[in-house]
Order: structure tokens, then C-alpha cells, then sequence
């Protein structure tokens, strides 16, 4: 079964989606979209600095992705001025990745693929990868799910109950490094944010409770992926922007329903 | 033996000393109220009490395994999360359907578990918050100014709620005022700050105090208005309180 480059792609689809549910989630309630797309561009210039050093290209990616939330997350700490720093941040990591990744000639041709994404060539390894990425991804929030809500809510409520804010903001910082490090591959650096925002802000308005809305979310994400698939192939689009298209569109659907 | 206690503490936001040398206790069961004005240092001690504020200087020691119920000012929930009222009691801790219905009830908000705290009024949000801080059975309550953007009638309301739960699970209160009237009607002990303890005691010695009166402006012409509503409460509250007392011993007889 595994042998069908579609059943791979399929099921890389909804695992992924296992962990931008809940993650996408925190991104919405926290406003955390531009930080999002930061992190995510980072991976660009993480891909650059795995073929200089011949590492892994998941392992650069992941390396560079937390390195750049560490950073934005400690400069928000700091009190800097967030929507432009966040602006500088997310760009220039964009360009410099890409100007970085153009000096490897063999790389520049399937620039697209870090990009957009390249779903429909998930090997084996790459599909275990995505799910044992996913899962710690999960396992992560789940553990962590009281104290991040308490201290999504109110840091004051958090810091009077024990729980220290900045620690937590820490756990989001790193499960977002891990997902854009296991996305890249599926949608591509430039739309990481949006397979986390848009499934998340779909489920906004069916859910009553913070965990039906992450639970929600994983399902508009994986319909999206799939979805994404299935478009992809009957139109023979590119399947990365195809997932996004899909997503989109179950939005809109979904924000016809006014939130309770 | 006290709750809470801070010993010569100070706090500084860099250069600025916001609060100096500020000793306080809170014994059990007694209502405190920390009166005043706008920058005054009332949030920060109260968050440095908690342990949100780092202290410079000074002490704060708590009662072994004191338990808090912080109730904030006000809580910003963002539109994008749906929360139950009922989900929201189980934050931090996690807790049985029974306690919830009865921490709602005990508050006034008995049914209320399934409405979305987006929609709460600004009332019924201070009672929810309230509600959850009693889940923890705490012996200490914290209120940073819980009836702020509440009217008059919703103001009263809630502060007889904390003297009812006060009445009944004995847990002493501190909390944060900038309300005259209040702070005259519903407190044991009245701490007047200004960056520093300017004066303390029973309400009826501070709103005699030269400290209290300079801080507030009281004489000078702009405040007479102040005093005249101050000295009418003065004499209508006393019989009022007595009256609510009176209410609460029926209710639960």
C-alpha cells in the first residue's frame, strides 16, 4: 500500500495535520500568524546551510526554524515592537536562504519543492519523518495543554496558579520549529503559516470549547490535504498552493456560520 | 499567625522605585483593602505579593502551603478562542462537573456553565473569575480592582458577594480599590498607599487621617463633592451593612 506515491502523500497529509491542529490553534488565540511565517522562512536558509554542511536537509531546517522562534520569541519578551521586527525577520530570512541556496546550482532548479512543497515525492522515510514528527509535535502540547491555555488566557492567572508564561511560550517556540521542519517538505516554506492558520480559523466558529476547535482544526486539515490531493490531480496543479486553495475554500464555508 | 506578609519590600521598574519599604500582613479571615490613586503601586504590590512582581528589597513570606484565589482585573479573552465558563473553571486545575455547578452557584451564576466567557457581561465575568478562584478552597482571596466598569448597583453587588463568601468559607480577602465608598462599607482594615503606606487602620481612623485627606485632595475645593458623597455614605452604610449581615445569617440558616 505504502508503495503508491498517492497513499504516501495522503496520509503525510493527515498526519501533519495530527500536529497543525492544535499548534495552528495556539498560533490564532496567541496572534502569532507573522511569527509563524518568521519561523517557517527561517527553513529556507536552514536548507541552505544543510547541503553546505551536508546534513540532513530535516535536521538544518529544524535547526535554523528554532534558532529564528528562539530569537523572535525572546525579542518579543524584550518588549520590541512586534509587527515590524517580525516584518524584517520573516523577509530577510526569506531572502537570504534564498540568495544562500542559489550558490548550490543542483539545488536552484527544484527551488519550487522548498517553496511549495513537494508532497507527491514523500518517500517511506520521509512519511515516518512527517508522523514521528507529528506526534511528538502533539505529545508536546498534550502534556503542556493546561498550563498553555491557562497562560494563553491570562499570564497573570498563569504566573498566581505556578506556571510560568515564558516557559510555555518556549513549548510553542519549539513545537512550531518541529512542524515547519516536517511541513517544509508537504506545503513549502511559504505556506507552513497558512496550513496553520487557516484549518485552525476554519474550526473557529464550529467549536464551543478550546479543544473541540483543535480537534476540529486536525479535521479541516486533513480534508484540506486530502482535498488538496485530489485537485491536484484532476487539474494537475501544483499540490502544496492546491491544499492551501482547499483549505481557503472550507473557510469561507465555514465563516458563512456566525461563532457562537 | 498572618496569611501574607512583606517585610520592608520595594520594588523597582529600573530606575524607579514604585513601591518602598511597604510592610503589610493579612491575618485569616479579615477583609484588607489597599486604597489608592491612579499610579500608585496598588497593582504592582498586589502582583508582587503574588510573586508576578519581583521584590528589590524586603521579604514576602507566606503561611506553609498557603492556598491563593487571584481574581484579575479583568480578563482580555481573545474572539478567537471559544471557551465555555464550564471549561474555563477547569483551568489550571481540572475539576468534577459538581464542584463547578456549585462554585457557579455559590456566585450567582448558577446555569451559566455553558454560556461562552466572550459573552459574559462585564459582571458576570468579575463572578466567573470569583467562582474559579474558589475551586481552590483558597484561604486567601487576591482582587485587583474586580468591580472596575461595573455600575453602582453590579459594584455592590459583588462586594456583598465577597463578604458572603468571606462569612462563609472564612478565607480572608485583599484586595484593591480606588472606591471611597467601598473600601468605607466593606473592609476590616484600610492600607492607604502612594509608593508607600501613607496610613492604615480601620476605615472610619483613615478617612480621618491628615495622609488620607492630602492624598485624596480632600478640602481643597475641587474634592468637596468628594467629601460630601464620602461623609453621606458614612451614615447611610452603617445600617445597610448591618442590614446585609442580617440577610446572609437568614440565607443560610
Amino acid at each position: 500500500m505504502l508503495d503508491d506515491f498517492l497513499v504516501r502523500a495522503g496520509l503525510a497529509a493527515v498526519g501533519l495535520s495530527l500536529a497543525t491542529g492544535p499548534l495552528g490553534s495556539f498560533v490564532v488565540w496567541r496572534r502569532m500568524a507573522y511569527f509563524g511565517d518568521a519561523t517557517a522562512h527561517a527553513a529556507v536558509l536552514g536548507v541552505a546551510l544543510a547541503l553546505a554542511t551536508d546534513l540532513p536537509i530535516g535536521l538544518g531546517t529544524l535547526t535554523v526554524a528554532l534558532a529564528m522562534a528562539v530569537t523572535v520569541a525572546s525579542l518579543a519578551a524584550r518588549g520590541w515592537a512586534m509587527d515590524t521586527t517580525l516584518g524584517v525577520l520573516a523577509h530577510s530570512a526569506l531572502a537570504f536562504g534564498l540568495v544562500a541556496v542559489s550558490f548550490f546550482p543542483t539545488v536552484r532548479t527544484d527551488l519550487s519543492a522548498y517553496l511549495f512543497g513537494d508532497i507527491l515525492a514523500v518517500s517511506r522515510t520521509d512519511l515516518a519523518l512527517v508522523w514521528l514528527g507529528a506526534l511528538a509535535v502533539l505529545a508536546l502540547l498534550a502534556w503542556r495543554w493546561q498550563a498553555l491555555l491557562t497562560a494563553t488566557l491570562s499570564e497573570d492567572l498563569a504566573h498566581a496558579a505556578g506556571i510560568k508564561p515564558d516557559r510555555e511560550r518556549l513549548v510553542l517556540v519549539i513545537a512550531l520549529a518541529g512542524v515547519v521542519a516536517v511541513a517544509l517538505k508537504i506545503v513549502g516554506a511559504l505556506l507552513i503559516a497558512a496550513l496553520l492558520i487557516i484549518p485552525a480559523a476554519t474550526a473557529r466558529s464550529l467549536a464551543r470549547t478550546p479543544e473541540a476547535m483543535a480537534t476540529i482544526a486536525v479535521a479541516v486539515g486533513a480534508l484540506s490535504g486530502l482535498g488538496g490531493l485530489g485537485l491536484s490531480l484532476w487539474q494537475d496543479t501544483p499540490t502544496g498552493p492546491s491544499i492551501i486553495v482547499v483549505a481557503a475554500a472550507l473557510f469561507a464555508l465555514s465563516s458563512m456560520r456566525r461563532p457562537d | 499567625m498572618s496569611l501574607i506578609a512583606a517585610d520592608h519590600i520595594c520594588v523597582r521598574f529600573g530606575e524607579d522605585e514604585v513601591l518602598h519599604d511597604i510592610t503589610l500582613q493579612v491575618a485569616a479571615g479579615e477583609i484588607v483593602t489597599i486604597l489608592g490613586p491612579n499610579g500608585s503601586g496598588k497593582s504592582t504590590l498586589l502582583r508582587a505579593l503574588l510573586g508576578i512582581v519581583p521584590v528589590a528589597e524586603g521579604r514576602i513570606t507566606r503561611a506553609p502551603g498557603l492556598r491563593i484565589g487571584h481574581v484579575p482585573q479583568k480578563l482580555m479573552i481573545d474572539r478567537t478562542m471559544p471557551i465555555t465558563v464550564r471549561r474555563f473553571l477547569s483551568l489550571p486545575a481540572r475539576v468534577s462537573d459538581a464542584a463547578a455547578a456549585e462554585a457557579l452557584a455559590r456566585v450567582g451564576m448558577a446555569g451559566h456553565g455553558t454560556d461562552q466567557m466572550t459573552t459574559l457581561s462585564g459582571g458576570q465575568q468579575q463572578r466567573v473569575l470569583l467562582a474559579r478562584a474558589l475551586l481552590g478552597a483558597p484561604q486567601l482571596l487576591m482582587l485587583d480592582e474586580p468591580t472596575q466598569g461595573l455600575d453602582q448597583p453590579g459594584e455592590a453587588a459583588f462586594y456583598r458577594l465577597i463578604e458572603e463568601v468571606r462569612a462563609e468559607t472564612g478565607a480572608a480577602v485583599l484586595m484593591i480599590s480606588h472606591d471611597l465608598h467601598v473600601v468605607m462599607a466593606a473592609s476590616d482594615r484600610v492600607i492607604c498607599l502612594n509608593g508607600h503606606i501613607c496610613c492604615e487602620g480601620t476605615p472610619r481612623v483613615v478617612s480621618t487621617a491628615p495622609e488620607y485627606r492630602a492624598l485624596f485632595g480632600l478640602g481643597t475645593q475641587g474634592a468637596l463633592a468628594l467629601y460630601r458623597h464620602d461623609h453621606d455614605h458614612d451614615h447611610t452604610d452603617g445600617p445597610a451593612q448591618h442590614h446585609h449581615g442580617h440577610d446572609h445569617e437568614h440565607d443560610h440558616a
